[in-house]
C-alpha cells in the first residue's frame, strides 16, 4: 500500500500544481454553511464542464443537486460535494481494474492509442512497474515502425530500464515485430511482453485494420494473448476520447485505459463518459515524464484529488 | 472533421426552419441546442457562453422574428458569429531581410510539433524557401533522430548537436539556447533563409521547461512563435494556450490531427483566449498534409453548409478553369453529355480523395454516412464508370439513347461488368444531368435546400425528376421499403 499512498501524494501534488495554475479549484466552491442557489448550481456545472466531464454527466449531477435542494433535502453547498462524490463513484463499481495475467507462459499486453497520446512513455512506465513493483521479467516490442525515431525512443527506454527489447527497422511490418517478440518471449521465459504500436486516429481505417492484424498475430502465437489491450488516452483530450475508446475497443477489445498526462491542468473527466457508454475501466494513470510516474487508478483517489478532501 | 457538430446544428435548424416564424422562445431553444453541440465539440464553456449570448442578442432582434425564413436567417447569424470568432485570418508567415527568419514551435507533449516542423519545412520549400530544421528537443528520447528522419523525407537539412541531449530526467540549462544559436549561425553560413526550431514538448505548468523556452525566446528573439495544439484537445486547451501566450507572445496557432473525427472546438477556444490567428491545420500523416486555415470553411462545416470555400479553393488549384466554365455553361443549358459527365468526374478526381471532396459538399457527408459509402467505394465505382465509358463508341458517348440491348451487351463485355450496371450508369448520368439542369436554375438557398433534401434521400419531395437516387453499397438501387423507412425517419 505504500506504493498507492505514494501515488496519491504524487497525484495530490500534481493537482495542487493544477490548483495554483487555475487559481481556483472545486473545493473553493463548496464552502460549508453557504446556502445553495441557482447561481451556485450554474457555477458547479461550469466547473464540471471545465474538467471535461461532458454535458450529459454535468447536467445529470447538477439536476440531482437541484432536485434534492428543491425538496429541502439539502441546504448547504458542502452537501453538494457529497453528491458529486457519490455520482462519480457509483458508476465505477463493478468494473475490475485488476490486470489479467497468463496462467503460464508470457502475459502479453498490447498498447494502442492515437498519435501523441503518450504510448511509448506509458510503456516505459508499465515496464518499470512490472519489473520493479511486481518483480517480473519484462520484454518490450517496438511495434511502432511508422513514426520516425519511435524504435529508437523505445530502445533508449529499454536500456535505461534494463529490460529486453525486440525490434525491427523503421517501416518494417509491425505484425512481424509482434510475431518475433512472441517467439522470443516464449524462448527467453519472459513474464510480461508489452507490445508498442504506432499512433493511429480512429478515422484511419486501414491503420485500425493493421492493429487488428497485430492482435490476431499475437493471439495465434500465445494462448489467450493479448491478455490486456490497453488504450492510452491523453488526459487533455476532450470528448473525442469517447470515440477513440469506441473504435479501438471494437478493433482490439480494449480491456483498460491508461490515462496519461494527468500531471497537467487537465483532469480527464471524459473517462466518466467512457465509463457510462462503454464500461471500459481506467487501470493506470500517468503523472509525469519519468518511468516511476505511474499509479494504479483508484476512483476514490481520483475523485478526492479532483475535489479535494474536506477540511483541506 | 467537424461533421458531427454539423449534424447536430443541422438538426436544430431543420426543426427551426419547419416552423415558419420563430419566437424568442424558439431562438432560446435553438441556442440551448447550439450550446450543447458546441460544448460536446469541446469548445471551452466560457467561449460557448459568449457565443450563445451574442447570437441570442442578435437573433431576438425583429429581423428574425418577422422573417419568413427564420432557419436561414438563424444560420446566417450563427455563421457570421462563428466566422467573427475565428477571424481575422492571417495565414502568412512573415519573413525578415536579411535572413534567416527564425520560427519557433512550442507546445505540449504529443501535440505534433516535430511532424509539424517537417510539414512546415516542406511547405516553405514548395514556396521557394530554403529552410533549416533545428533539433532543440533535447528531452524526449530519440526526438533528434525523429527530426533527422523527417528532414531526410522532406529534403531539408537538420541541425543537430547530440552532445547537448539532456541526461535522463534533467533539464540542462542553456543547452537548448546553444543548439538554436548554433543552428542560426549554421543557416547564415550555408545560406538557408528560414530556421525552424523544434523545441521539447512541455506542460505549461512545468517551470523548468517553460523557463528554458522563455530563455530561447528572450535570447534568440525568434521572428515568429507558433503554438502547436492538438485539435482533439478538450476544455484545458484554453489553459495551455493562455500560459504559452503569456510566456512567449505567440504569433499564431497550428492545430494538428484535424484528420481525426474530432469536432475541433479547441480551435475556437484557443483562438479566443489568445487572440492569435490560426495559421495552419495538420490534416494527415503525410508530410504535405498542412493546410492554410480559413474560418469560412470551418464555420460552414459547423453549420452543415459544407466547406464550399474549401471546395472552391481546392478546385481552383486543380481544376482546368476553362474546362470548368464550359461545363458550367453546359450544365445550365442542359446540354450536358456523357462526355462532359466523365470530364467532370476526371476533374473532381483531380481534387483529391473523393471522400474528402464529398465531405466538403453540403449534405454529402450526411449522405455518405446514410448510404454507408466509404472513401474507397467511390473511387472503385469511378473506375468502373471509366471502363464502361471507354467501351462506348464516340456516337454512344454523345447520345446514350442509342444504347439498346445489343450495344449494351457489347459495352458490358468490354468493361467487364454486368449489363445491368451499364444501364444503371446511364440512368445515373441522366439523373445527374437533370439535377444539374435544376441546380443551375436555382439560387443559393435553393441549392442548400436541395442538398438537404438530397441528404434525406427525398428528391421526389422537391419535385425533382428522377426520384430518389440513393444507392446502397452492394445491392444497386435501394429497395422501396428502405426508401420509405428513410423518409419516415
Amino acid at each position: 500500500m505504500a506504493f498507492l499512498s505514494k501515488a496519491y501524494d504524487k497525484l495530490k501534488s500534481a493537482l495542487k500544481k493544477t490548483a495554483q495554475v487555475l487559481n481556483t479549484d472545486v473545493r473553493t466552491l463548496f464552502v460549508p454553511g453557504r446556502q445553495i442557489n441557482e447561481e451556485f448550481l450554474g457555477e458547479v456545472e461550469e466547473r464540471l464542464l471545465a474538467a471535461d466531464v461532458g454535458v450529459a454527466n454535468s447536467e445529470r449531477i447538477v439536476s440531482t443537486m437541484r432536485d434534492r435542494w428543491r425538496l429541502g433535502k439539502i441546504k448547504n453547498r458542502d452537501q453538494c460535494q457529497e453528491i458529486i462524490r457519490e455520482e462519480m463513484l457509483a458508476g465505477w463499481a463493478g468494473t475490475s481494474r485488476e490486470l489479467t495475467f497468463a496462467a503460464s507462459g508470457p502475459t502479453v499486453i498490447l498498447v494502442a492509442g492515437v498519435n501523441g497520446a503518450g504510448k511509448t512513455t506509458s510503456i516505459a512506465k508499465l515496464a518499470w512497474y512490472f519489473k520493479n513493483e511486481l518483480k517480473k521479467k519484462v520484454m518490450v516490442a517496438a511495434g511502432d515502425t511508422f513514426r520516425a525515431g519511435a524504435v529508437h525512443q523505445l530502445t533508449i527506454w529499454a536500456e535505461r530500464l534494463g529490460v529486453d527489447i525486440v525490434k525491427h527497422k523503421q517501416n518494417a511490418d509491425a505484425a512481424a515485430v509482434a510475431y518475433d517478440a512472441c517467439e522470443a518471449a516464449k524462448t527467453r521465459g519472459v513474464d510480461v511482453l508489452i507490445v508498442d504500436t504506432a499512433g493511429r486516429l480512429p478515422t484511419q481505417e486501414h491503420l485500425i485494420r493493421e492493429l487488428v492484424k497485430i492482435r490476431d498475430v499475437v493471439a495465434k502465437r500465445i494462448e489467450g494473448a493479448p491478455h490486456e489491450a490497453l488504450l492510452v488516452l491523453d488526459a487533455t483530450t476532450g470528448q473525442n476520447a469517447v470515440n477513440q475508446a469506441k473504435v479501438f475497443g471494437q478493433a482490439i477489445n480494449v480491456t483498460g485505459i491508461i490515462l496519461a498526462k494527468l500531471d497537467g491542468t487537465a483532469k480527464g473527466g471524459v473517462i466518466m463518459s467512457i465509463r457510462d457508454q462503454l464500461n471500459i475501466p481506467v487501470k493506470f494513470i500517468g503523472l509525469g515524464e519519468t518511468p516511476e510516474d505511474i499509479a494504479k487508478f483508484d476512483p476514490a483517489e481520483y475523485v478526492m484529488a479532483l475535489l479535494g478532501e474536506k477540511g483541506e | 472533421m467537424l461533421e458531427t457538430l454539423t449534424d447536430k446544428l443541422g438538426g436544430v435548424f431543420r426543426g427551426l426552419a419547419g416552423r415558419g416564424r420563430i419566437s424568442e422562445e424558439n431562438v432560446r431553444e435553438a441556442m440551448r441546442e447550439v450550446r450543447t453541440a458546441l460544448l460536446e465539440a469541446d469548445v471551452n464553456f466560457k467561449v460557448v457562453r459568449e457565443f450563445t449570448d451574442a447570437v441570442v442578442e442578435k437573433a431576438i432582434g425583429e429581423h428574425v422574428i418577422q422573417s419568413l425564413k427564420p432557419g436561414e436567417v438563424m444560420i446566417k447569424i450563427v455563421y457570421d458569429e462563428l466566422v467573427k470568432l475565428m477571424g481575422p485570418v492571417d495565414t502568412r508567415i512573415y519573413f525578415v531581410t536579411p535572413g534567416p527568419t527564425v520560427i519557433m514551435m512550442a507546445g505540449l507533449q504529443g501535440s505534433g510539433k516535430t511532424t509539424t516542423c517537417g510539414k512546415l519545412a516542406k511547405l516553405l520549400v514548395s514556396k521557394g524557401h530554403h529552410p533549416l530544421l533545428a533539433a532543440a528537443d533535447l528531452q524526449r528520447p530519440a526526438a533528434v533522430e525523429q527530426l533527422k528522419t523527417i528532414g531526410e523525407q522532406v529534403g531539408v537539412p537538420v541541425y543537430t548537436d547530440p552532445s547537448k541531449v539532456a541526461p535522463h530526467g534533467q533539464v540542462q540549462k542553456g543547452a537548448a539556447v546553444a543548439v538554436c544559436r548554433a543552428a542560426i549561425a549554421e543557416a547564415k553560413k550555408t545560406g538557408r533563409d528560414v530556421v525552424i526550431l523544434d523545441t521539447a514538448g512541455r506542460l505549461h505548468i512545468d517551470d523548468a521547461l517553460m523557463g528554458e523556452l522563455k530563455e530561447v525566446n528572450a535570447q534568440l528573439k525568434p521572428h515568429q512563435v507558433f503554438l502547436v495544439l492538438d485539435a482533439m484537445s478538450g476544455q484545458d486547451a484554453v489553459n495551455s494556450a493562455k500560459a504559452f501566450n503569456e510566456q512567449l507572445e505567440l504569433d499564431g496557432l497550428i492545430l494538428t490531427k484535424f484528420d481525426s473525427d474530432t469536432r475541433g472546438g479547441a480551435l475556437l477556444s484557443a483562438k479566443m483566449i489568445t487572440g492569435k490567428p490560426v495559421k495552419f491545420l495538420g490534416v494527415g500523416e503525410k508530410l504535405d498534409a498542412l493546410e492554410e486555415f480559413r474560418p469560412e470553411g470551418m464555420a460552414q462545416r459547423i453549420l452543415g453548409m459544407g466547406d464550399i470555400v474549401g471546395l472552391v479553393q481546392s478546385a481552383m488549384e486543380n481544376f482546368d478553369q476553362e474546362e470548368t466554365a464550359k461545363l458550367q455553361a453546359k450544365m445550365e443549358k442542359g446540354t450536358f453529355t456523357l462526355e462532359d459527365f466523365m470530364a467532370q468526374m476526371a476533374q473532381v478526381k483531380k481534387m483529391g480523395p473523393m471522400g474528402k471532396v464529398m465531405g466538403m459538399i453540403p449534405g454529402m457527408g450526411d449522405m455518405m454516412k446514410q448510404v454507408n459509402m466509404k472513401e474507397g467505394d467511390i473511387e472503385k465505382s469511378l473506375k468502373r464508370m471509366q471502363a464502361m465509358y471507354q467501351s462506348m463508341t464516340v456516337a454512344e458517348r454523345k447520345k446514350p439513347d442509342l444504347i439498346e440491348h445489343g450495344r449494351r451487351r457489347r459495352i458490358a463485355r468490354g468493361a467487364g461488368v454486368e449489363g445491368g450496371e451499364v444501364s444503371k450508369f446511364i440512368k445515373d448520368f441522366e439523373q445527374s444531368r437533370d439535377m444539374m439542369r435544376a441546380v443551375g436554375s436555382m439560387g443559393v438557398m435553393g441549392k442548400f435546400k436541395m442538398m438537404r433534401a438530397l441528404a434525406k434521400g427525398d428528391l421526389a419531395g422537391l419535385g425533382m425528376p428522377g426520384g430518389p437516387m440513393l444507392k446502397t453499397k452492394k445491392s444497386g438501387y435501394m429497395e422501396k421499403k428502405d426508401r420509405n423507412k428513410k423518409k419516415r425517419r
